[in-house]
């Protein structure tokens, strides 16, 4: 490391610094103004500034809570399952098979597939028409008329939850292997000669050697869920009746009706919630950092 | 030995066919569709197999009003200008990160890990009204600087765990030789990384591809990426599904071939960070 002082390293970063001054910092500035504005493009002689009015707006809002709690039910089913399926397939993976190599690199396809095919392609599944899955279903008897998933209120927001399950998995699963691939074998070697069961070196041993990195995962995944919507806006757009619309869609949905101060002050909210979650996460990223 | 055999069986597997059926049925539920003839698709009978294949829907994806040759090219032209900006400016900044020691080292390199936890709806609102002001909505630089926000945070990220891998010595021994620290970058540093650079590259050039929540705001008819030509070929009269999943296996069969190529390092560079901590 260079100690000397030169203008070197402030030169490097100067272009990356200033494009996210420029892209980053101003807007969010930006957000929290119109956040206290009346800032709606469609009457845009009316823009004036409102104080809280905006934040207060928002808390008694029904549907900024009820996406809220769907946001909260949409995070936790869709990590969690994603941590178990992505576990179970990390490993897997972590077996010696003829081919390993081939279905690592073929299961991770759904995390490079664009969010928007992902909901379209599913949203094709789940047709009430000439969907796939109901077809399965009604083969093996397990229903007797067929369902419009994503047009009704109560199967709506489990299949969109099915469906962000089905995009995490590899992502978990990839993480979770290069971990696991760094366990030294001689633990478990040690614990066979004490006659451990499979399941007592799963959870004393795996468990504990890896937690750090499911926990870097875990805390990056309830990020990145929490913030997606193509997955949603492309399956239902926030409907039935408002039953799959989060807080990321429901401020995206009033952005796209151009009321921008409304969603400017859910968005900030939004941004401390996840606070909570992002701190922890920085926190380990610095603590190897000298 | 008969008996290990079985347990692999049960324990590998079938638990391993069963989750990669879950995995890859969409996509082949997708291929297929793309090629069944349209009377088979809507007809009362589900097939599995198609009875009949056409590329008629191909044909006619690139025939449609919405231009879908069109957003190919704008596609390219934001990915591959989101590529080479993005990777310049965060590798500069990822070796002065992890080769000098200076004051604010900590701080900025504390804000660009902060930008990858901002939530993409708190910087869409105040771009779009800030690109509308600058007059840059609806063309492809609106998208690219917008792009730029996750991708740039999140290569330095990424290029940071590759640099400090790399042993200063490499450098070191250049500068005793009499070399600068720009030639030392330039001749040593630079092939050596370059695989990484790869890797990173094709991991904004995806990520750019897919976008979709920013690239429905900022485009227009004529700027449209794919995932935006993609929803728009769903019409007022339904969903016209053999052209929906031809497109989309178009849209995919890039990035999957440059994910393959690249998917090793990807996952080193990855996975270092998590995986140390």
């Amino acid at each position: 490391m260079v100690k000397k002082r030169t203008i070197w390293p402030y030169v490097l970063v100067a272009p990356a610094v200033f494009i996210i001054l420029c892209v980053v910092f101003i807007p969010v500035i930006n957000a929290i103004i119109m956040s206290f504005q009346n800032y709606d493009l469609r009457r845009p002689k009316e823009i004036a500034f409102n104080g809280f009015s905006n934040y207060a707006a928002a808390c008694r809002d029904p549907l900024f809570w009820g996406s809220l709690t769907r946001t909260i039910i949409w995070v936790v089913c869709g990590v969690g399952f994603q941590f178990l399926f992505g576990f179970i397939l990390a490993l897997l993976l972590n077996k010696e098979f003829k081919g390993r190599g081939v279905v690592r690199a073929v299961s991770m396809i759904p995390w490079v597939t664009p969010g928007v095919l992902i909901g379209l392609m599913w949203r094709w599944i789940y047709d009430g028409n000439f969907g796939v899955l109901n077809d399965l279903l009604l083969k093996v008897h397990f229903i007797t008329d067929k369902i419009p998933f994503l047009s009704q209120v109560t199967t709506a927001f489990p299949s969109v939850i099915v469906t962000i399950i089905w995009q995490g998995i590899p992502f978990f699963a990839l993480m979770l292997l290069a971990a696991l691939q760094g366990v030294s074998t001689d633990i478990y070697e040690a614990s066979d000669i004490d006659g451990a069961s499979a399941w007592q070196k799963l959870i004393l041993i795996t468990i504990p050697s890896i937690k750090n990195t499911i926990f870097v995962t875990a805390l990056l995944r309830i990020i990145w869920v929490a913030n997606s919507v193509d997955v949603i806006f492309n399956m239902t757009e926030g409907g039935p009746a408002y039953s799959t619309q989060t807080l990321s869609v429901y401020i995206f949905n009033k952005g796209n009706a151009l009321n921008l101060g409304y969603a400017s002050a859910m968005a900030l909210l939004m941004a401390v919630l996840l606070l909570f979650v992002a701190v922890p996460y920085l926190k380990m990223n610095f603590k190897e950092e000298v | 030995m008969k008996q290990v055999d079985m347990k692999k069986i049960f324990c590998v597997y079938l638990p391993l066919i069963v989750i990669l059926l879950f995995i890859l049925f969409p996509f082949y539920w997708t291929l297929i569709t793309s090629v069944k003839p349209e009377d088979e698709l809507y007809g009362t009978v589900v097939t599995y197999w198609p009875r009949a294949f056409t590329l008629e829907s191909y044909r006619k994806l690139f025939t449609t009003t919405v231009n879908f040759f069109g957003a190919i090219k704008n596609s390219f032209l934001v990915a591959t200008m989101t590529t080479l900006v993005s990777l310049t400016a965060s590798t500069l900044a990822a070796y002065a990160f992890s080769r000098y020691q200076f004051a604010g080292r900590k701080i900025l390199m504390c804000t660009f890990l902060c930008n990858n936890m901002f939530p993409t709806v708190l910087l869409l609102i105040p771009l779009y009204s800030i690109m509308r002001k600058m007059g840059l909505l609806y063309t492809p630089t609106s998208l690219v600087l917008s792009y730029t926000t996750f991708t740039i945070p999140f290569s330095v990220w990424l290029l940071l765990g590759f640099l400090n891998d790399l042993p200063m010595s490499l450098e070191e021994a250049a500068l005793v030789d009499g070399c600068n620290r720009g030639v030392a970058f330039v001749r040593i540093i630079l092939p050596i990384l370059g695989p990484c650079l790869v890797a990173t590259g094709v991991y904004i050039f995806m990520t750019s591809w897919n976008e979709y929540t920013f690239a429905v705001m900022f485009t227009n008819a004529e700027t449209r990426t794919i995932p935006v030509a993609l929803k728009s070929l769903i019409g007022q009269l339904g969903v016209q599904w053999d052209l929906l999943t031809a497109g989309g296996i178009i849209t995919i069969i890039p990035v999957c071939i440059m994910f393959f190529f690249a998917q090793k390092r990807l996952v080193e560079g990855l996975t270092a960070g998590a995986v140390k901590g």
